[in-house]
């Protein structure tokens, strides 16, 4: 085993994490531990656009899109977090411009903004545009410009190095009121070196986790093989708290049977949604904005018809999209990665021929609860010195219980800045926290338990099962019933998971034993999920209860916040325990989401 | 490309689908036969092929049934991949004699009557099955400056560029750092020294993008002994790129920058 020592470690290197390290690296004696190769993260799939009011194209501020935000995510953001987002949105992205960011122009060559769902003008009065895009792949320019300005500024990187666990102390901790507390305080981090097999104990002043989703927890998602939640499940294990998990986002428009996403863009720059009769669904869901409702609304929408038997195909399992109105041209210009997409994976010819599509999970609300100077939260209120999380994996929470579209790409460049900031600041003050005694013996001995085990389960067969009983049961539709059915199969797949083994036993490259990992982590998450979901009775954004169906303010305006507490027991689940934190308002107050 | 903020247009309430609302019908199944050039440097030191037979569905790709071989049969059998779409990179192989993304191959575009073969990109060090060592391509690419060099003033909001500026580097910026035009280039076989197609795609990417002022620091260093001179025009990068980028011709307008000998 090798022992690092760095000022600050960043984990994770998708656009929160890059975006981190740009800042930290100038500042502190930083490193980048990242799964993936920097440029291979989830980042570069993103596709329709990053938002800030900068009002190129047409009248827009920021305060609106603070507004938007905030009803967009059914009045569960908080508001504090979505001001400073929506204000520093407009320097995130003329930075990245600076930085190279290939935006398309208008006419006078500035940047070119387009709509995109829930983004209105003046507070919902019209669809404004404000997304600013580089065609229909900006995630991929967003990671590669914060690649290259990590390669211009000569940021450290361990590449293909697992981060699997965090290593804290507690201390005794007094509170303002004289009452006791266990003091939390970040140590550093365990990290599996893919290529040698070798343990790595990186000890650090700060930590950022920036390890992205959790989407594979379901079978039909847009996200990366790779996003299985390991930040999330790791920050849960060690007893910090997770915010707001039963809330997950279904975008509307993955290509069906498949997933893949094709950009909300599409729809925003003209494209139709329509069931079996040729018509345009969305008119008697959403009479205003239509077709550019918020997710949640629209993927409800589109699952509601096929219920209704107003499907498409043979098994009318899925609606069409159709973009066969608008010039190919216009196509080619806006959206050439999307149609080629459907062109590869389905054969269809989007400009002639509308595209079938169904709601795929996409995007994890939920998260590590961060302040918004991206500290994490050990409870309500407590930070944990030297600990900081920024985008997917975290909770800010700006994106409430439904995120809005372009909103993400922004988050991780806003909050991946901040963090990185504050984490050098903190670093350049503080000690190091002594590394606890034998801290990586958990993991020495969970992956020796893994390689030499010779249970009968298999990793694949487990995943499977999981990610099947979750789209099943805990899609966009939720009721007790279902609910209760998913968790039973979790507690179930729970167990078997200790009978699993890897057929792998090498050391070098061995991803058999990675997945056999990561699969711990999506049962965690899917488990987090599920006893979140069943605790919430009501709907809002993401998580619709048919048994629940109305937002009820009076007795749920407030986050979940879920720890892992062996004297605790949480509908049925042994070792789960369940506290609220409330929202923060500043300026508005909830009302009705219409569209 | 056209960049005016103009109304998209409206389609219509309702339309007559006729055949299209009705689908495609039945998934279809077939089997398909992988060969895959294994290499376990913990069990062996030498490579040998490894065949095995599944039935896959539809619009199946390679990657799919490689996922099916791990999954079910060799967990032993290891290859990088994340995205699944095309857009990561990570899965760059030699299917059939070509390098292609195996996420992007679809198992019905192929001859299915004879085995599939599979092996690692050819110029970089095979690590294990199909995982090779990425350093030294990425060592080219940090070469080139890779990152936007502007001498001016810093401008309090964006640096203009016309779309037609825009425009003339749009190819080049689609490149996901796959290797597979590198590893496609019978040059960089012979002289791993060799920049290679992607570390230019990466060069000319900056060098024509009008905000940028270090083009003639970085057509120095590709006018290098291993630079864009070695590029014999064979064409296979641009035959490989899954991303559809015009690699050749990207060379081709680096050289004459070079030789133009101003930017
Ligand atoms: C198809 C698609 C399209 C999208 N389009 C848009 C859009 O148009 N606009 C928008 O705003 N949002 C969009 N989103 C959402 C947005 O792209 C993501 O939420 C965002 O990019 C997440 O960034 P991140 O930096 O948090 O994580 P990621 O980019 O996923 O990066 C995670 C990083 O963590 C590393 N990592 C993970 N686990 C570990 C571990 N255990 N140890 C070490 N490293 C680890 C990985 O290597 C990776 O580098 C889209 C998402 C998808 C899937
Ligand atoms: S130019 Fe094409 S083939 Fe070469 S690395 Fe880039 S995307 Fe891959
Ligand atoms: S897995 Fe990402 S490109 Fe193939």
């Amino acid at each position: 085993m090798q022992v690092h020592k760095y000022d600050v470690v960043i984990v994770g290197a998708g656009g929160a994490g890059m975006r981190a390290a740009i800042e930290s690296g100038q500042r502190a004696r930083t490193a980048v531990l990242t799964k993936l190769y920097p440029t291979r993260s989830h980042t570069g799939a993103a596709q329709g656009g990053m938002c800030a009011a900068l009002a190129n194209v047409e009248e827009d501020n920021w305060e609106w899109h603070t507004f938007d935000t905030v009803k967009g995510g059914d009045y569960l953001v908080d508001q504090d977090a979505a001001e400073v987002m929506a204000k520093e949105a407009i320097d995130a992205v003329l930075d990245l411009e600076k930085m190279g960011l290939p935006f398309n122009r208008t006419p006078e060559g500035r940047i070119d903004q387009r709509r995109f769902g829930g983004h209105t003008r003046d507070h919902g009065k019209a669809p404004v545009r404000r997304a600013c895009y580089a065609a229909d792949r900006t995630g991929h320019m967003i990671l590669q410009t914060l690649y290259q300005n990590c390669v211009k500024h000569d940021v450290e990187f361990y590449n293909e190095f697992y981060v699997l666990d965090l290593l804290m102390v507690d201390e005794p901790g007094t509170r303002p009121d004289g009452t006791p507390f266990t003091q939390k305080r970040v140590a550093g981090v365990v990290s599996y070196e893919l290529a040698t097999g070798e343990l790595h104990v990186f000890q650090a002043k700060s930590v950022v986790f920036a390890t992205g989703g959790a989407g594979k927890v379901f079978k039909t998602t847009s996200n990366a093989h790779t996003l299985t939640g390991d930040g999330m499940a790791i920050a849960y294990r060690n007893g910090l708290p997770l915010e707001d998990m039963e809330f997950i986002q279904f975008h509307p428009t993955g290509l069906a049977g498949l997933g893949i996403l094709l950009s909300e863009a599409a729809r925003g720059e003209g494209g139709i949604l329509r069931n079996a009769d040729g018509e345009r669904f969305m008119e008697r869901y959403a009479p205003t904005i239509k077709d550019l409702a918020p997710r949640d609304i629209v993927a409800r929408s589109m699952a509601e018809e096929v219920r209704q038997g107003r499907g498409c195909g043979p098994n009318k399992d899925y609606v069409l999209l159709d973009l066969t109105h608008l010039e190919p041209a216009h196509i080619d210009a806006k959206l050439p990665d999307i149609t080629e997409f459907a062109r590869t994976y389905l054969g269809v010819e989007p400009y002639t021929e509308p595209v079938p599509v169904f709601p795929t999970c996409h995007y994890v609300m939920g998260g590590i609860p961060t302040n918004i100077k991206a500290e994490v939260l050990q409870d309500n209120d407590t930070v944990v010195p030297g600990l900081y999380a920024a985008g997917e994996v975290a909770c800010v929470s700006v994106h409430g219980s439904n995120r809005l579209g372009t909103n993400s790409l922004l988050d991780i460049n806003v909050f991946g800045r901040r963090a990185g900031i504050y984490a050098a600041e903190y670093a350049a003050t503080a000690d190091f926290v002594d590394l606890p005694e034998n801290g990586e013996a958990p993991t020495v001995e969970h992956i020796e338990n893994l390689r030499s085990a010779t249970g009968t389960e298999r990793v694949a067969e487990l995943r499977a099962r999981l990610q099947d009983v979750m789209d099943a049961d805990m899609q966009v539709f939720r009721t007790d019933e279902s609910i209760r059915r998913a968790l039973a199969e979790i507690e179930s797949l729970r167990e078997r998971y200790e009978n699993v083994s890897v057929q792998d036993k090498g050391k070098r490259f061995n991803l058999d034993l990675l997945e056999g990992l990561e699969l711990g982590y999506l049962l965690d998450m899917a488990e987090a999920m599920t006893v979140a979901a069943l605790h919430r009775k009501e709907s809002r954004g993401g998580h619709y209860r048919e048994d629940y169906p109305d937002r009820d303010d009076a007795n749920w305006m407030a986050h979940s916040m879920l720890y892992r507490d062996p004297d605790s027991e949480m509908e049925g689940v042994k070792g789960i325990r369940s506290e609220t934190k409330p929202v923060v308002v500043t300026r508005y107050q909830p009302m009705e989401r219409k569209y | 490309m056209s960049t005016t903020a103009t109304e998209p247009a409206e389609g219509p309430s309702k339309v007559d689908l006729g055949a299209q609302g009705g689908g495609t019908g039945e998934i279809p199944s077939f089997d398909v036969t992988l060969k895959v050039r294994r290499y376990l440097p913990e069990t062996s030191e030498d490579a040998y092929w490894d065949e095995w037979t599944v039935t896959m569905y539809g619009t199946d790709r390679v990657l799919d049934a490689l996922h099916k071989v791990k999954w079910d049969i060799d967990g032993t059998l290891s290859f990088r991949r994340s995205c699944a779409h095309g857009v990561c990179g990570s899965d760059a192989m030699r299917i059939n004699g070509r390098n292609r993304l195996a996420c992007k191959t679809l198992l019905k575009d192929l001859d299915l009557s004879k085995p599939i073969l599979v092996e690692p990109i050819k110029g970089l060090p095979v690590e294990k099955d199909l995982i090779v060592d990425m350093d030294p391509f990425f060592q080219s690419y940090r070469e080139i400056m890779p990152f936007l060099i502007n001498k001016g003033p810093e401008p309090t909001k964006e640096r203009l560029q016309s779309a037609e500026e825009r425009e003339r580097f749009d190819d080049t910026t689609k490149c996901i750092l796959c290797a597979a035009c590198t590893s496609s280039c019978p040059v960089f076989w012979t002289d791993g020294q060799y920049f290679g197609p992607a570390a230019i795609v990466n060069a000319h990417r900056f060098i024509f993008d009008s905000r940028d002022d270090a083009g003639d620091m970085r057509l120095e260093i590709l006018n290098d002994k291993e630079g864009v001179w070695r590029c014999r025009t064979t064409f296979n990068c641009s035959e490989a790129c899954p991303r559809g980028i015009q690699v050749t011709k990207a060379i081709a307008e680096v050289k004459q920058a070079v030789l133009a000998g101003s930017f």
